[in-house]
């Protein structure tokens, strides 16, 4: 079925519009809107006294309208630009593109929860408060943590909250002046080392051992009463589990330290192991990896963050509190020891509905199920490929996302990006690549429990028959990779070095 | 009558009298890639060796250049504000960082002459 | 379970080829090793989900289903049919951030035209991806500010919403910097300018104010420019760019508001999407991705994720901020719905909200007990009730009609607990507007 290229597009010549077939040129909104156009019919209003101060805007606005057709038609035709997971296999590690279930964008788009203002009478959305507690006892159940605090709105928003709380508790411990050091691992994912830097924590790295892991002998030599946290991902961003996790954690606790999980590689474990059994303080959840919620090209996310007993006094306002029959959101901190807040109003209360009927669909069954698979792809591309492709510590079981490194493409001329770019044209998303910087050329798999064993087999073969061109010496293959998409190769440099952020009249 | 002399990390400072002006090395700017932009440090800047003294940005990464000398920023090449590809075309030429006022000449005997500094890059 | 594909045959042959008996030997190094039961539901029918989220969902008083006029930084607007189904398309809805452009340019050519209508609605010359909201995008600003004028010090308005107050002071107090925020300014009168030092990075100041008073920033601009400092404007009523003068004309530095109000419903408070835009000067300053224009080997224009360096995944500990996602589908929104309006539309709809507004206004003045406080507004003003404003809203809540943010819910001590914040969009009829007042005279 591999065996041979299916078409060769050698003979294939220009088009008068630039089209080829179902993929559309499609210029840009201000190249083919006009000012007095508007989809949207509203009446004038009839004359009144307007009460603006003389604010009012003289100048133009610039912005060009379409009509309705006109602009189904426009972002119809972007769209189809596009990958996508209902389009085909994203092995993205680290961001888990599982599925997308529709039934959650119905359930999100219920009036009771879509058409409710965050500051109406708390009496009038009982419902929803109802569904946040709900949600809670899903992540507290699955972590087994003590509290979450839900209105972080992304992975790296969470980190900050969480950081924020053990600083706080450590400001409530009077050591603030002395615990200023953040642990992070070398292989850390970049938001790890930002968040601590903007708290003013000074970041120092711990080392991994030649296995992928972090050995507690490592951390020893590093906690002492300088430690405010360490943070740790685990699995982590190797897709190794760290087996030294309740060590290390102990011994950070006992040193007076707090330990930081990133939860962003929670679907290896979620229903079958929970973090607050290793001794995590605070972990941070995505919604948007874990539990389905739609990444939408690059968001909203979600990153509601488990707490334990220790630093659950200073999760941030609002919280959530019950008092009998009725629930109600304490916006403000007066009387608690939290620590602040850290966005207006209460969270994302879309994704949540997303992730409750996510979670009401699998159940505790059907979560530790997801879990299962999840990990039994990721192990089954490792054996399927561990005698092509090399991995900086060795063929070792993997969580739910395989690492390999470029060392077995040396001397192919095919760099990880080559190879990346060739399987686009095979019509594969490419897996994550040049992270975790701890492996040259990094290549991050995570298949995820929603593939077929038909697509990982055909993705698998893929990677087989590509990997084999490289080392057959067929670099340029790779170099001019991809040829079928929209766009070729694009030059990031000139978008450096000579940055166009928008549109403006004049430009050519 | 300058004289220049490298680290291993491929930085390099060309000197004359108490005056050093330094850059990158070829072997650098071709491991750092299409450089997009440089921040360089402020005139009046002082610096002791082994500091960061600027910043170098290509598409997929931030490096830091560490000063090989300590000494007083007295001069700073703006030219690689507007066309920071100098760095890549002339690295040891129009694509200078920065031009120091030399703290302590004994630093430069720890340096490599220019023949150490190509065996170094032989042995990578 | 219908969303996993693998069947038991399937796991079999795969157990097999990675050689393993039992899963539980993948999952050895955990501690405890494998929990077991945990105590929740098992999974349910897709029926079983619906019927069980309907009925939290029923519990709850819908904006359609009740005269409306609850504002206070999220603001209920008609969103055309068309922006919900395209946002639903499968291309825009499951694809991942543009990191591969090559198979992305259909979000990046949309993120290049949201950015260019944001800093055309702002007067900016610049604008970003988007951030989270506009609260965590007006702290984003502040700790900006502090970059660039290399001062940590942040003035705050009377007349910010007081939730951006709170989250821009959590961070200011976490990082270390200082940071001062004024009384809430009802009537507009705080003087600003007087408390404009060299100490200062910036003067966040928003417009309409949390109040409902359009500000002018003019004035303010040249005070903090006199002493170094940034004006970072803020916006909670995107709409209201449609009629007033633009944050930019006023010579802000640093514009940032929410963009909810075009394209994106109310969701209890979130997803929204933070707008954000400056000049071309703080571009490397500027948190946030970014997309820009280029060409590809064949020399055809295109779009890619660009300056990545200053943000995390490269820079680290030294990125401008610690960003990783944006409000992708949500800017997605905002922008689709912006073209479908187009100048004329946009321009239209704000001049049927502040009409609206001015007509409530009119029928409140005649009413006794009740005191319409703003000399000027866009659509939304503040009323000063006889009593307690919270129970006037419970009041009027059990009757149907939802009338409003008490002050006191936002600024609870502060003393305002007789003002109540009325906004109106196009949403209301004059049936609304009618019930409103009719409510309010019984109640009061």
């Amino acid at each position: 079925m591999l065996d041979q290229p299916k078409r060769d597009l050698a003979d294939a010549p220009a088009t008068f519009t630039g089209n080829r077939g179902l993929d559309a040129e499609e210029l840009l909104l201000f190249e083919i809107g006009r000012a007095e156009t508007s989809g949207v019919d509203i009446d004038e209003p009839s004359p009144f006294e307007s009460c603006l101060d003389g604010l009012e805007r003289k100048q133009p606005i610039g912005l060009p309208g379409l009509s309705e057709p006109e602009t189904l038609r426009h972002y119809v035709r972007l769209s189809r630009k596009n990958y996508s997971i209902d389009g085909g296999l994203y092995p993205l590690g680290s961001c888990t593109m599982k599925h997308n279930p529709r039934l959650n964008e119905k359930m999100a788009r219920l009036e009771g929860f879509a058409d409710i203002h965050p500051l109406q009478p708390q009496s009038t959305v009982q419902g929803a408060l109802e569904a946040m507690e709900q949600l809670t006892h899903w992540l507290l159940t699955l972590t087994n943590m003590e509290a979450v605090a839900l209105s972080p709105k992304a992975g790296a928003h969470g980190e900050i909250c969480g950081l924020m709380a053990i600083k706080s508790a450590i400001a409530a411990r009077g050591e603030s002046e002395t615990r200023k050091t953040v642990l992070v691992p070398q292989s850390a994912h970049g938001t790890n080392p930002a968040s601590a830097a903007l708290l003013g924590f000074e970041v120092r790295a711990v080392p991994a051992g030649p296995d992928g892991v972090v050995h507690a002998e490592a951390v020893e030599a590093l906690v002492g009463p300088d430690v405010a946290a360490i943070m740790l991902t685990n699995p982590n961003t190797c897709g190794l589990f760290e087996r030294d996790v309740a060590k290390i954690a102990k011994l950070v606790r006992d040193a007076g330290g707090y330990f930081y999980c990133d939860g962003a590689n929670f679907n290896a474990i979620a229903g079958v192991a929970r973090p607050g059994d290793f001794g995590v303080d605070a972990m941070h959840i995505n919604l948007h990896k874990t539990f389905s919620t739609p990444h939408g090209g690059g968001g909203p996310g979600a990153g509601p963050v488990v707490l334990s007993a220790r630093l659950a006094p200073f999760a941030p306002a609002p919280l959530l509190i019950r008092t009998g029959e009725v629930l109600r959101l304490k916006e403000d901190a007066e009387g608690t020891q939290a620590f602040g807040r850290i966005t207006a109003f209460h969270g994302q209360m879309g994704m949540f509905v997303r992730a409750l009927a996510y979670m009401l669909a699998h159940g505790g069954d059907g979560l530790a199920q997801a879990s299962r698979d999840a990990v039994l792809s990721a192990n089954y591309v490792r054996v399927s490929l561990r005698d092509l492709m090399s991995s900086p510590f060795g063929d070792r079981k993997c969580m739910h996302e395989v690492l390999f490194d470029d060392a077995w493409l040396a001397g192919t001329g095919v760099s990880t990006l080559d190879f990346a770019k060739a399987m686009i044209d095979e019509g594969f998303h490419p897996m994550t690549i040049y992270f975790p910087l701890v492996a040259h050329g990094a290549m991050l798999i995570e298949p995820t429990e929603s593939e077929s064993k038909a697509s990982l087999d055909q993705f698998i073969g893929t990677l087989r028959r590509l990997g084999e061109r490289a080392l057959e010496g067929d670099a340029a293959l790779f170099h001019g990779a991809p040829r079928y998409t929209p766009r070729r190769r694009l030059d990031e440099t000139q978008a450096a070095r000579k940055p166009v952020l928008r549109w403006s009249k004049g430009a050519a | 009558m300058s004289t220049t002399h490298f680290t291993t990390d491929h930085e390099y400072v060309r000197v004359d009298g108490d005056s050093g002006v330094v850059g990158v090395t070829d072997y650098a700017q071709a491991q750092l890639g299409d450089i997009v932009f440089i921040e360089l440090p402020p005139v009046g800047k002082k610096i002791r060796k082994g500091e960061p003294l600027a910043t170098v940005e290509s598409v997929k990464a931030a490096s830091e250049l560490f000063s090989p000398v300590s000494g007083e920023v007295v001069e700073v090449n703006s030219a690689l504000e507007k066309t920071p590809a100098q760095v890549n075309e002339d690295p040891l030429g129009g694509g200078w960082f920065v031009k120091l006022r030399l703290a302590d000449a004994g630093e430069l005997t720890g340096l490599l002459d220019e023949a150490a500094y190509e065996t170094h890059v032989q042995s990578l | 379970m219908r969303y996993h594909p693998l069947t038991e045959s399937d796991r079999e042959a795969m157990r097999a080829a990675v050689g393993v008996a039992d899963m539980a030997e993948l999952f050895a190094e955990a501690p405890g090793g494998v929990y077991g039961e945990f105590d929740l539901p098992r999974g349910k029918s897709e029926l079983d989900v619906e019927r069980h989220l309907a009925r939290l969902a029923a519990k709850n008083l819908s904006a359609g289903r009740a005269p409306f006029f609850v504002g206070a930084g999220a603001y209920k607007h008609h969103v055309p049919a068309s922006v919900d189904h395209l946002i639903q398309r499968s291309e825009f809805l499951t694809s991942y951030t543009p990191y591969q452009p090559e198979i992305s340019q259909g979000t990046l050519q949309v993120l290049f035209e949201f950015q260019t209508q944001v800093a055309m609605l702002t007067g900016m010359e610049i604008a970003n991806a988007s951030m989270y909201d506009g609260s965590t995008g007006c702290a984003e600003a502040m700790l900006m500010a502090h970059r660039i004028t290399r001062r940590r010090k942040a003035l705050l308005s009377g007349g910010l919403h007081p939730h951006y107050g709170e989250v821009a002071r959590t961070v200011a107090r976490l990082a270390g910097d200082e940071i001062v925020t004024l009384a809430p300014d009802v009537l507009a009168s705080e003087d600003l300018i007087a408390q404009i030092d060299d100490s200062l990075s910036c003067v966040i100041v928003q417009t309409p104010d949390f109040f409902g008073n359009p500000r002018d920033l003019r004035p303010i601009a040249d005070a903090c420019h006199r002493h170094g400092a940034l004006l970072v404007a803020v916006f909670t009523e995107a709409v209201s760019l449609g009629l007033l003068m633009s944050p930019g004309e006023m010579g802000a530095d640093i514009v940032v508001g929410e963009g909810q109000s075009i394209g994106n419903s109310l969701n209890f408070g979130g997803p929204y999407v933070g707008l954000f835009a400056t000049r071309h000067e703080f571009l490397r300053q500027m948190p946030g991705r970014l997309c820009g224009e280029t060409v590809d080997v064949e020399g055809r224009r295109g779009y890619v994720l660009t300056l990545s360096t200053r943000e995390q995944h490269i820079r680290r500990d030294k990125a401008t901020s610690n960003i990783c996602t944006n409000s992708g589908l949500c800017a997605l929104a905002f922008s689709i719905h912006m073209t479908l309006l187009g100048e004329a539309g946009l321009r239209r709809l704000a001049r049927v909200n502040h009409a609206n507004a001015v007509a409530l206004k009119d029928m409140l003045a005649r009413l006794n007990g009740v005191e319409v406080l703003n000399r000027s507004f866009f659509n939304e003003f503040t009323l000063r009730v006889k009593g307690d404003a919270a129970e006037l809203v419970e009041k009027l809540a059990a009757r149907g009609v939802l009338a409003g943010v008490p002050v006191s819910r936002l600024l609870p001590g502060a003393g305002l607990d007789d003002l109540l914040l009325v906004a109106s969009t196009e949403m209301n009829t004059n049936e609304d507007r009618a019930a409103l007042v009719a409510q309010l005279k019984e109640a009061l």
